[in-house]
């Protein structure tokens, strides 16, 4: 199989770099991101910071599933969101501190054992 | 219009609950209200007075929320005492001198002791039993007098009704001997019959105290000292004496009433209506000084009908027609451990009525049901022994019983219960009037399904708490009826509890998460499950944290072994074992915080925080506190935090045994013990209490024989004191009882449950567990000690761990592609001398400058 990576793909570490169910946290640029590798060996990048405290942490929270779909919980306040949307999925009947209550996404591609992440398709 | 003034007279528990069910309800704040009590003390638990003599002060005994008192609109007035009422004037006159005027005026100024005019019954160890001050006086009478005479203490107790019985129990606790005078043919007269007061006699007397009937005292006569030393009894006998306590009977408190020109009923007591009301509309009077008509213008001792009375009259000043309805003279009580009970028509006064009776030779209960003559309807019940039915049978009383009466009575097993379902009106708690009604009402009506929540929205199981596990059995068949599952599934990928997990992993020998949700649960797990499974698999093998894949599991805190805070950032806290701390170790601390600018603060449990420390900072800091002989506190885990103490008898004057060598030896004992909530210790040198120990999950607590164990004390949002578990035990018994406590509470709670839930909640409560514990009632104590003995010999420092292991250090980097890079939006500003987190205002306006600097 061949992937096509997008011209705005940044390398972020090898993928063997990754620990399974755990995150890392990554710079891309001034933004940072939260990088998860799962039991399933998928990779999913998420917004590092904590739409609900302030504070860029998502990196540093336990994964998990609800129903079929891969999660995050905040380690501040520990919201629930979907590692495929971003959706805030459990709020725990807190308002985010600015902005929305869910995570962007970033598209992850994997090209020769290198993760990239690609801001630029983020939503 | 300004609030009108309500005067309660007394300040005793049926006072408390009157000013208690009036600010409840007077949203509007219609009234204020000021309460005079002659005692010292705030309004206390009289009933459960003999406690006085297990627990640390009469703080213990308060009773109700004291923010009652803080309340603007309570003035609660405390050795104040009324000396006259002025009906016309609406005054009352207080001791000092002074004169309050008021709108409405609420007699409950009680009952006193009575005791019979013979000879002696004023001499120095004479005592009543009905006050704080009685019962401390006593307690100081038998100490001094242990002192001196150098062998027990020959207690003696006149009257062997409730309030006797209870006194020769607190005798026998302080060491004395116990002998009870009843001038009656049998104890407890007015709650049993001839043959439930005898089998009551000889379990009392298994218990060591003896008991004589059909006895009359004639005269206290004083020894050489002048202090009561024998009992003439009046068929010629004499028994020695060293102390006398007087338990026969109480009298109203109705002399204010009586000067003031308000009728009085033939025995005492002011006579008042269904309202509760005097002959005076503009006075009350509540509670054992009241004499309703309800109750055919008798005082009724008992705490529940004054209850009732309080509430009625509260809701009355508000507007609602409430009325009194008469005592429901109903009691259980437990006498020297003995369960004594009965109910409605104990004494089968209905013509007809049938008596169904059962003796246990063995056991020495005696139960009783009155049933209707054609034996299908409960009229009442006694119990002496064993009163596990009177929950259940008491609010059927009127209603048909179905299936064989005899089956409540046998013992447990012998003959099939049916099923019961209580009659709406049927009344589930008599201390506070609450019908099954009104709690189905509030699980259907109000959504009301946990049981914590319909206590405090009902009232139901708030007072004595007998009726708790009819509650219980209320809440879960409602709950089924409407099909809510009454679930313990830990979440959605784990149908069990807590408890059930940690057994199943323990028995099935798991040591991964994969191996137990693919065995026990469905899906990939969550935050809830993960770290559950990560603290049973540290509490049964003690492995690092980080072993394993478990990195996974654990909670940041527990994941990078420090507290994170709303930054982002962690704190760190190494153990100071006992709160005990060379200057040296101070220095690298200090030198730490100076070199990271970490900011510094003083814990409560006798620790140093040092907070801001980066997620890439942390192996470096622990670095410095490992060269120093430090190691981790735990201050992050679910898991012992701290053992605090005071100094003990090394240096302080007053202590009696060395609560810092004690509070070090447990620390180290338990450090790093993972737990289903974090556990908290603490350990005083002598009965000041100065580490509040008993405010901790364990405490210990010196005595002049050795120590005393408290359990089940909590801070934090509901905060307990701990129970006694053992008491005046040495060393090697501490560390014993301890080590099985906290390991049968690791295995058997739920998941974030303290302890002080725990025990309340545990099958059978503290009793069972002290069973278990000390009496090794399930066989388990030798597994239990072998599991403690693990883990204190499998301990390792979690930090010291993870600098000797390339793999885990490489987990603590800020970026995976930029690993020597701060996160760029931390922000602080500095406030006395330290940082602290930029406020998002702080933030703004840095940011701000920081544009306007880079335009320059």
């Amino acid at each position: 199989m061949t992937v096509t990576v997008p011209a705005t793909a940044v390398p972020v570490c090898d993928y063997d770099a990754l620990v399974p169910d755990l995150g890392v946290a990554a710079l891309v640029g001034d933004t940072q991101v939260a990088v998860f590798r799962l039991d399933d060996g998928s990779v999913h990048a998420v917004q590092n910071l904590c739409p609900f405290s302030g504070a860029s942490v998502m990196s540093r929270g336990i994964t998990g599933s609800r129903g079929d779909e891969p999660t995050i919980a905040s380690p501040i306040y520990k919201q629930v969101f979907s590692l495929i949307t971003g959706e805030c999925l459990v709020s725990m009947d807190k308002q985010p501190v600015a902005g929305g209550p869910d995570l962007a996404v970033f598209p992850v591609v994997l090209d020769n054992g290198q993760v990239m992440i690609n801001l630029a398709g983020g939503e | 219009m300004g609030a009108q003034r309500i005067i309660v007279v007394g300040a005793g528990m049926v006072a408390q609950r009157f000013v208690q069910s009036l600010r409840e309800a007077d949203d509007a704040g219609r009234y204020e209200v000021e309460v005079y009590g002659e005692e010292q003390y705030a309004p206390y638990d009289r009933v459960a007075l003999t406690s006085f003599f297990s627990k640390a002060g009469p703080e213990e005994l308060l009773l109700g929320s004291p923010t009652l008192w803080d309340d603007p609109r309570v003035t609660l007035h405390r050795g104040a005492r009324v000396t006259s009422i002025d009906r016309a004037a609406r005054t009352v006159t207080v001791d000092d001198g002074s004169q309050r005027s008021y709108d409405h005026l609420v007699l409950a100024t009680g009952s006193s002791a009575w005791a019979p005019p013979i000879p002696g019954v004023d001499l120095p160890g004479v005592f009543m039993y009905r006050t704080l001050d009685d019962v401390a006086a006593l307690r100081d009478w038998v100490r001094a007098k242990q002192t001196l005479v150098g062998r027990p203490v020959r207690g003696a107790v006149i009257g062997g009704g409730l309030l006797g019985l209870e006194a020769a129990g607190a005798l026998q606790s302080m060491g004395a001997t116990a002998t009870v005078v009843e001038f009656a043919n049998r104890l407890m007269a007015l709650q049993v019959d001839d043959s439930g007061g005898e089998a009551l006699k000889s379990l009392i007397q298994r218990l060591g105290v003896q008991v004589k009937c059909g006895l009359a005292t004639s005269a206290v006569e004083a020894d050489a000292s002048g202090n009561a030393g024998t009992l003439k009894f009046s068929s010629g006998g004499e028994q020695l004496v060293d102390v006398v306590v007087f338990a026969t009977g109480i009298r109203p408190r109705d002399e204010l009433a009586r000067e003031a020109g308000l009728p009085v009923g033939e025995r005492g007591g002011v006579v008042v209506d269904d309202a509760c009301l005097t002959s005076d509309p503009s006075v009350s009077a509540i509670g054992e000084c009241a004499a309703a008509a309800a109750d055919e213008h008798m005082s009724i001792g008992l705490i529940a009908p004054g209850n009732t009375m309080a509430d009625v009259t509260a809701h009355r000043l508000l507007g609602r027609e409430e009325a009194y309805l008469g005592a429901d003279t109903a009691t259980k009580l437990k006498l020297l451990g003995v369960d004594v009970a009965s109910f409605g028509d104990a004494f089968a006064t209905t013509p007809g009525a049938l008596e169904v009776v059962y003796s246990d030779p063995f056991s020495g209960a005696y139960k009783k049901l009155v049933m209707t003559d054609d034996a299908s309807t409960l009229l009442g019940g006694m119990f002496v022994g064993d009163a596990s039915a009177y929950a259940t049978l008491r609010p059927m009383v009127g209603a048909e019983l179905p299936g064989d009466p005899s089956s409540w009575i046998l013992p447990e097993g012998q003959a099939e219960r049916p099923e019961l379902e209580l009659p709406d009106a049927a009344t589930v708690c008599s201390c506070n009037n609450v019908t099954a009604q009104s709690i189905r009402a509030a699980v259907n009506e109000d959504g009301i399904h946990d049981l914590g929540e319909l206590k405090s929205h009902t009232k139901a199981g708030t007072a004595c708490g007998s009726c708790l596990p009819l509650v219980k059995k209320i809440l879960n068949t409602e709950l089924e009826k409407s099909g809510i599952e009454v679930s313990e599934a830990l979440c959605e990928h784990f149908a069990m509890s807590r408890a059930s997990l940690f057994s199943a992993i323990q028995v099935a020998g798991l040591t991964t998460f994969s191996d137990i949700i693919e065995r026990f649960g469905t899906g990939h797990g969550c935050d809830i499950c993960k770290p559950t499974v990560g603290s049973i698999l540290a509490s049964i093998y003690n492995e690092h944290v980080l072993s394993d894949g478990r990195a996974a599991l654990q909670d940041t805190n527990d994941r990078y072994m420090a507290n994170m805070q709303k930054d982002g950032t962690y704190s760190v806290v190494p153990r100071i074992p006992g709160g005990e701390i060379t200057p040296d170790k101070l220095l690298v601390i200090a030198e730490v915080a100076k070199d990271f600018d970490l900011y510094t603060k003083i814990t409560g449990g006798q620790r140093i925080d040092l907070f801001g420390a980066r997620l890439e900072q942390l192996p470096e800091i622990w670095q410095r506190l490992v060269d120093a002989g430090m190691e981790s506190g735990h201050a992050y885990g679910k898991s012992l935090r701290t053992v605090k103490s005071c100094v003990g008898s090394s240096w302080c004057r007053y202590g009696v045994q060395d609560s810092t060598s004690m509070a070090i030896a447990l620390e180290e004992r338990y450090r790093g013990l993972r737990s289903p909530h974090k556990l908290k210790v603490g350990v005083s040198g002598c009965a000041r209490e100065c580490a509040e120990a008993r405010g901790k999950d364990v405490g210990v607590i010196a005595t002049e024989k050795g120590w005393n164990v408290y359990v089940g004390g909590n801070g934090g949002f509901t905060p307990k004191h701990a129970q006694l578990l053992a008491e005046d035990v040495d060393d090697a018994t501490v560390f014993q009882v301890i080590d099985r406590y906290l390991m049968l509470y690791i295995r058997t709670a739920d998941r974030l449950q303290r302890t002080a839930p725990w025990q309340e909640e545990y099958e059978g409560g503290l009793d069972a567990i002290k069973d278990v514990i000390l009496n090794d009632s399930l066989g388990i104590c030798a597994d239990l000690d072998e599991h403690m003995a693990h883990h204190i010999d499998t301990y390792e420092d979690e930090w010291k761990a993870v600098l000797e292991d390339p793999a885990r250090l490489a987990q603590f980097t800020s970026f995976v592609n930029a690993p020597d890079q701060a996160d760029p939006s931390l922000a602080y500003v500095e406030e006395r001398g330290q940082r602290r987190p930029a406020t998002p205002a702080e933030r703004a306006a840095m940011s701000g400058a920081s544009r306007s600097e880079s335009r320059v």
